[in-house]
């Protein structure tokens, strides 16, 4: 958080000419989706599905050290692809215009305990519109810990960096947890409520299925290799959780990203919607393999402005988006992973204290306009 | 449960996409063309083929710069052909989107979505003594499917086309010619103007005693059933329509597509098929014409019209309409 509105320079005016730069940006890519992004799109879903079975096949024989080191390696590789890259941005919608149902966010489902229909409602609705404002969008700091000064201090958050930590290596279940909105929802009252208790079904058996997959059935067809099988997903799973623990962190979290307070979307255009999303989000520079490993979430700021656009196309939106940034001269947050991790951690722990200096008011766009 | 969340087919796709049990595909082996806009497209359909009827069309998926599009087309090879392959014969139409696609940048090994081969343009049990096939342009070719699966005694023929050069099939029709299995009148519509039907008196005298399918545009086929039925012998016409014949449109409305959650203004004369396309709704669809009910969707709520008959539906638990030629009455609730 900053004292001063790191966008008070722009007229509303402006701020609306931004808007329909970005809009035009968006138009190009759309007009320009073709054979050569579904072919993009669907070898790398053939390539996840290859390293699967083939990490699978080897951890069949886990019990010898070099394929228990393989086998785990490919399998955690592919569980990332999945989620990130393929799952995330298909349920995302970015693949809908080729009109495939196999590769469809209203078909589509992933190696992840939250069922994508949940997710898609708490990410693609809540996190996506209300982006970073506080006490509408659960993602800053998912309802466990403090991110941002403006947040209110409770003792709880005394033990953020712990929660954090936790958070991550069971990462999938914490955005199962947050998509069935776990906290709200325990209360007695509304632990009843019929609607809950079938979503609440419906994460229960997806957890049984992904449980008896990787910790049943994969270590049982593996005979004597059963238990370093067991430990080989297992170890699969928690470097999947880490690591897109770490690259959504660095997504909003790490410092010079901005909040905003409720009442300063209210009537917001669409302009003002994409300057929201634009100080809001941060990216994570890098080599292509490293954007790919990411689902190009590394692209966050690109990917915040235009969620449904193709993943593949990010990195080309991202110079001309960049070059808005500093024609509009507004600052552009990214950097390199262990950079943004550690800043993103800093914070984490820093917040977990009350904040030192009397409380700084975040800057209220709505009246700096006016005042403009 | 080995392979949740996917299905162990997902897999198997990746290796044998045209194994039995799967998804119904085929694979582009041969582009063939057969006139300046015409040719004919050789497909290994996978296992699950049932096989076809002389006539029949089939609706195929066809990715078009990354975009899967639904289209029927009319089967032009017999139905014993030995090595199992089928053929489809497309004639480009100008922005025809599928059609320019498989006729100019179709590639041999592209996998392309089948569905069963349907539709009732076809041959009776029963031999009829004779027949006259009455076409027009692409209309050739569920009757081309018929002349190669099924020889008659007394077979006549009258095509159009605007020239000699875009009669397709013309050197295969000429041979049948040859060899007295077919008699045939070419017109040649540039030179010799659009076939007036009455000219059938004098180009086949006994037409009325022949057993008759026809095919080709809309105009042909409205004064085709305009004609036998005067004589009073329309149960011998056999009709094939490519194009729905659009007639009435009204005010259009709000559509939810409520399994998919969006809600769009459509104009009374635009299909909901193409309503939904637009709003980015995985929308089934099929031969885009009324006739092949690939594209069934529920109503959930208020009303549509029917775009050939202006006929209104309204929602009712169970109600399914054709999305490619209804529009919105008013505003409705569609479940995709």
């Amino acid at each position: 958080m900053t004292a001063i509105d790191p966008t008070a320079h722009l007229t509303a005016e402006q701020i609306e000419e931004l808007g329909r730069e970005l809009d035009a940006i968006r138009d190009e890519v759309i007009a320009g989706r073709g054979e050569k992004d579904a072919a993009y799109i669907r070898k790398v879903i053939s390539a996840q599905r290859k390293l699967e079975l083939v990490s699978r096949g080897v951890l069949l024989f886990s019990i010898f050290p070099p394929a228990w080191l393989l086998g785990t390696a490919g399998l955690s590789v592919a569980k990332i692809m999945d989620n990130m890259e393929i799952g995330h941005n298909v349920l995302h919608g970015q693949w809908d215009w080729m009109r495939d149902p196999k590769i469809h966010s209203t078909t589509w489902e992933w190696d992840h305990v939250s069922p994508s229909e949940q997710w898609k409602h708490s990410h693609n609705e809540l996190h996506h519109t209300y982006t970073n404002v506080i006490g509408k969008d659960n993602d800053l700091g998912y309802g466990i810990m403090r991110v941002d000064e403006d947040q209110k201090w409770h003792p709880f958050h005394l033990g953020q960096p712990l929660w954090n930590f936790i958070n991550a290596c069971f990462f999938e279940y914490g955005i199962a947890a947050y998509d069935l909105e776990l906290g709200k929802n325990l209360h007695k009252r509304r632990r009843k409520n019929p609607e809950f208790r079938a979503r609440a079904k419906a994460v229960g058996r997806k957890i049984r299925k992904q449980v008896l997959k990787d910790y049943v059935i994969h270590p049982l067809l593996s005979g004597p290799s059963f238990l370093t099988t067991l430990a080989a997903t297992f170890t699969a799973n928690l470097v999947r959780n880490i690591w897109s623990h770490s690259v959504i962190m660095c997504g909003h979290f790490p410092e010079g990203v901005q909040v905003f307070e409720r009442r300063s979307i209210k009537g917001e255009t669409r302009g003002q919607w994409y300057l929201r999303q634009m100080m809001g989000s941060a990216n994570i520079s890098g080599s292509k393999a490293m954007h790919f490993m990411t689902g190009n979430l590394s692209h966050q700021i690109e990917h915040h402005l235009f969620p449904d656009l193709p993943s593949n196309r990010y990195a080309e939106v991202a110079v001309k988006v960049r070059a808005l940034f500093e024609k509009y001269e507004l600052e552009y947050v990214t950097g390199p992973l262990p950079k943004q991790v550690f800043s993103a951690w800093r914070k984490v722990f820093r917040l977990s204290l009350p904040n030192k200096k009397p409380k700084v008011k975040t800057p209220d766009r709505e009246q700096e306009l006016v005042a403009a | 449960m080995v392979t949740t969340p996917l299905l162990p087919s997902d897999y198997l796709d990746l290796v044998s996409p045209l194994r039995a049990g799967a998804d119904l595909r085929g694979r582009i082996e041969a582009v063939h063309p057969e006139t300046g806009d015409a040719a004919t497209i050789v497909i290994r359909p996978g296992r699950g083929w049932r096989g076809h009827t002389a006539g029949q069309y089939v609706r195929i998926g066809v990715d078009v710069d990354g975009v899967r599009l639904w289209r029927a087309y009319s089967l032009t090879s017999p139905t014993n052909r030995q090595d199992g392959r089928v053929t489809i014969t497309v004639k480009a139409i100008p922005d025809g989107k599928v059609s320019n696609h498989l006729v100019r940048r179709a590639k041999p090994g592209t996998l392309i979505q089948l569905d069963q081969p349907t539709g009732d343009f076809v041959l009776p049990q029963a031999k009829p003594a004779k027949v006259l096939y009455l076409t027009a342009g692409s209309g050739i070719t569920p009757v081309m499917g018929m002349l190669r699966d099924t020889e008659f005694d007394d077979i006549v023929m009258v095509h159009s086309a605007p020239q000699p050069q875009d009669v397709i099939f013309r050197n295969e029709l000429h041979d049948l010619v040859a060899d007295k299995k077919l008699r045939l009148t070419e017109v040649h519509t540039d030179t010799d103007g659009m076939l007036d039907i009455a000219r059938l008196d004098e180009l086949v005298p006994d037409w009325a005693e022949r057993e008759t399918w026809a095919c080709g545009p809309a105009g042909l086929l409205d004064a085709a059933e305009e004609h036998w039925t005067e004589h009073g012998v329309q149960e011998r016409l056999h009709t094939e329509r490519f194009r729905p014949s659009i007639v009435v449109a009204g005010d259009g409305g709000e559509v939810t597509f409520s399994a998919t959650g969006k809600t769009v203004h459509a104009d009374g004369a635009t299909p909901l098929l193409d309503v939904g396309e637009e709003a980015g709704v995985l929308m089934p669809s099929g031969c885009r014409m009324g006739i092949c009910f690939g594209c069934v969707t529920p109503l959930k709520a208020g009303a549509v019209r029917d775009l050939r008959t202006g006929e209104i539906t309204e929602a009712e638990p169970g109600v399914l309409i054709q999305t490619c030629v209804s529009a919105a009455a008013g505003p409705c609730d569609i479940e995709r």
